[in-house]
């Protein structure tokens, strides 16, 4: 439309797989997939099953990002969601005996449905209603695990077992299961972000940041507040779902122990120190929420720290991290990486 | 029908607690427009020191006092270092700051006091009255409780409704402009606010603490039943926090006496959507009306 004002002569038109969205997010995708691979075969089982759960992980922050920081919306609860998804993939695995794909594509869309529901409910709610009330799904609804109408079907506080994935022969008879676990977990990362990618250039995504932004002006210029609001709730319930599903396959277990507010707290803590509302950010951001646990009891046990210190260190770091952040970084992670990004780029025309 | 009884009576004490929690937080959502997650951290805290000087041979009621003084202390200097830079950025930011401080709380207290939940004292008899030959589900320390949770309330209204101080805290938190101009340190009525809040959690965690014990996370599920109380009255209303409190604390007690103890917060979950499903601000609150 602006094309006609557009300068056109002195600037150079940018390549075709930069100029066209799909294209560019493509051929991050391809180098993301190249780049797990490579980590992947380069690590010892015990680091690609981190590194499976850095991406389930990554998932699952990456749809509370689209929520948080593209809608607006907050969720303490998106623990909540994770533990649907895995008890969904957990029930299908071992109970109906489905193979893992279809598993994990119920996982999600199931886990999607259950989010709009809350997205149905969460529409009407605005800043602190909502984020109380996601605090009591999180809460809520593992407890219904231990239900005694349900204890025999989710297995009451002992969860359900799963068992683990087995690699495809094609890949060989050694082939270890920990990388087979990354892999399928590095796979499903790499579509997931390829898809919000997406989404948030699409319109669907400009009507989320209007939104966010101002609900009048939005609702004014035609954009469906209540609809756009419940489609962000779902489309990141989804990506919780699936983490969640992942997580079972992981771990080879459900159980309400795993999802507790302290899940839902670590999720939110990587989606804010990464960024709100920045894909990688998510990504830098459940690195670190990972990896802290371990490095922290690697450490206090170097330093003979008592049990009750070191177990409890990630969870004043997430506190710290989650107040700091918010006082003096606002942004995360993600925008000090602009930053530089926008620094290196000056210096370079100079 | 000795049952719905002692339901009722189980019901009312425990709802009596949780609208005390939920008047907490309608204080400071009135003065500063914050829910504060971190309440049912500060009030561990609170409850955790006091029971240190129970567990060290002191009284049940120099415990009480202390854990008054450290909520007063732990309440101004939360507002005055935490919540202040955020007061004007969107809610989001206080949202995420009261939720780090709540398990920043939850951590360092794992560290100091291990994660075992300890038993708190009652401070009278826990064995129910016998009425008619028949011993009902309330005790001498339940009636004690309820005294405790009417008394606040009772002092709070004549604060506020009473006092120049109480006429201060109103202005500030309803028209701080004005209030500014008419000589009110509002930043100082703020800070205040935040202290009484954060007092009335303190009593309300040392006399919750008996029946919960007291760990790190005991009270996650106490702050969620304050908040879902806070919310059927509408976060606005002090009388909305009570009579909130007393619903749930029947509703709850309901649904774990006959449908099982397994799933009572997942009854508030429920009665929560339900409320503001029906009427977004709550039951008593006047909610903002927006214009398209």
């Amino acid at each position: 439309m602006t094309e006609t004002q557009a300068p056109q002569g002195e600037t150079r038109r940018p390549p075709l797989w930069l100029r066209s969205t799909l294209l560019r997010h493509g051929f991050w995708a391809v180098l993301g997939l190249a780049g797990f691979w490579l980590l992947s075969i380069a690590l010892d089982p015990f680091a690609n099953l981190q590194l499976a759960q850095i991406a389930y992980t990554a998932i699952a922050v990456a749809g509370l990002t689209v929520l948080s920081g593209l809608s607006g919306q907050i969720s303490l609860g998106h623990g909540a969601f994770v533990a649907v998804g895995a008890y969904t993939s957990a029930l299908l695995l071992e109970n109906a005996g489905w193979s893992l794909a279809p598993v994990l594509i119920v996982a999600t869309a199931g886990t999607a449905v259950v989010g709009a529901l809350v997205g149905v409910a969460a529409a009407r709610l605005r800043g602190p209603y909502l984020a109380g009330a996601t605090l009591a799904l999180a809460v809520g609804l593992p407890s219904l695990a231990d239900y005694h109408g349900l204890r025999d079907l989710l297995g009451g506080a002992n969860g359900l077992i799963v068992s683990p994935p087995v690699p495809p022969l094609s890949l060989g008879e050694s082939f270890p299961l920990e990388r087979w676990q990354s892999w399928i977990c590095g796979i499903c990362l790499v579509v997931v972000l390829f898809l919000l990618a997406n989404l948030s250039r699409s319109r669907l995504g400009r009507d989320m940041r209007l939104v966010r932004e101002d609900e009048d002006a939005a609702a004014l210029s035609g954009v469906p507040v209540a609809r756009t609001q419940i489609l962000a709730f779902c489309v990141s319930a989804g990506c919780a779902g699936l983490a969640g599903g992942l997580f079972a396959i992981v771990n080879n277990l459900a159980a309400p122990g795993a999802f507790t507010l302290a899940l839902s707290l670590s999720l939110l803590t990587a989606a804010v120190l990464g960024g709100l509302g920045s894909l990688a950010g998510a990504v830098y951001g459940a690195v670190i929420v990972t990896l802290l646990p371990t490095w922290s009891t690697d450490l206090a046990q170097q330093a003979n720290l008592p049990r009750a210190v070191y177990a409890n260190i990630p969870l004043v770091l997430y506190g710290l991290v989650l107040i700091l952040v918010i006082l003096a970084f606002p942004g995360g992670i993600q925008s000090g990486v602009r930053r530089i990004g926008r620094l290196l780029r000056r210096n370079r025309k100079i | 029908m000795g049952r719905f009884l002692d339901l009722t009576l189980a019901g009312l004490t425990s709802g009596a607690v949780y609208a005390a929690v939920a008047l907490a937080l309608v204080l400071i959502w009135r003065s500063t427009r914050i829910v504060n997650f971190a309440q049912g951290g500060m009030m561990m805290i609170t409850t955790f020191l006091g029971y240190t000087v129970v567990s060290h041979g002191g009284s049940y009621w120099l415990a009480l006092a202390v854990a008054v003084v450290a909520g007063l202390v732990l309440g101004a200097l939360v507002e005055r270092v935490l919540i202040r830079p955020v007061a004007k950025r969107p809610p989001l930011d206080a949202v995420v700051v009261t939720f780090g401080l709540l398990v920043g709380l939850q951590g360092v207290a794992g560290m100091v006091f291990g994660g075992t939940p300890q038993s708190y004292p009652p401070a009278f008899g826990i064995a129910g009255f016998q009425v008619g030959g028949h011993q009902v589900l309330f005790s001498p320390n339940d009636l004690w409780i309820v005294l405790v949770v009417l008394t606040v309330m009772a002092v709070l209204a004549v604060v506020f409704r009473r006092t120049s101080v109480g006429l201060r805290m109103r202005a500030s938190a309803f028209a701080p402009e004005v209030a500014r101009l008419l000589g009110v340190r509002v930043g100082r009525m703020l800070t205040v606010g935040w202290a009484l809040a954060a007092v009335v959690g303190a009593v309300a965690g040392v006399l919750i603490a008996p029946s919960t014990f007291v760990s790190p996370t005991a009270f996650d599920a106490v702050l969620v039943f304050g908040f879902t109380a806070a919310v059927i009255g509408g976060l606005d209303s002090p009388p909305g926090a009570v009579v909130g409190g007393l619903a749930l604390g029947l509703v709850l007690s309901f649904v774990s006496g006959y449908l099982g103890p397994d799933i009572v917060t997942l009854g508030a979950l429920v009665v929560l959507i339900v409320v503001l499903m029906v009427r977004p601000h709550g039951l008593f609150g006047a909610g903002t009306r927006r214009r398209v």
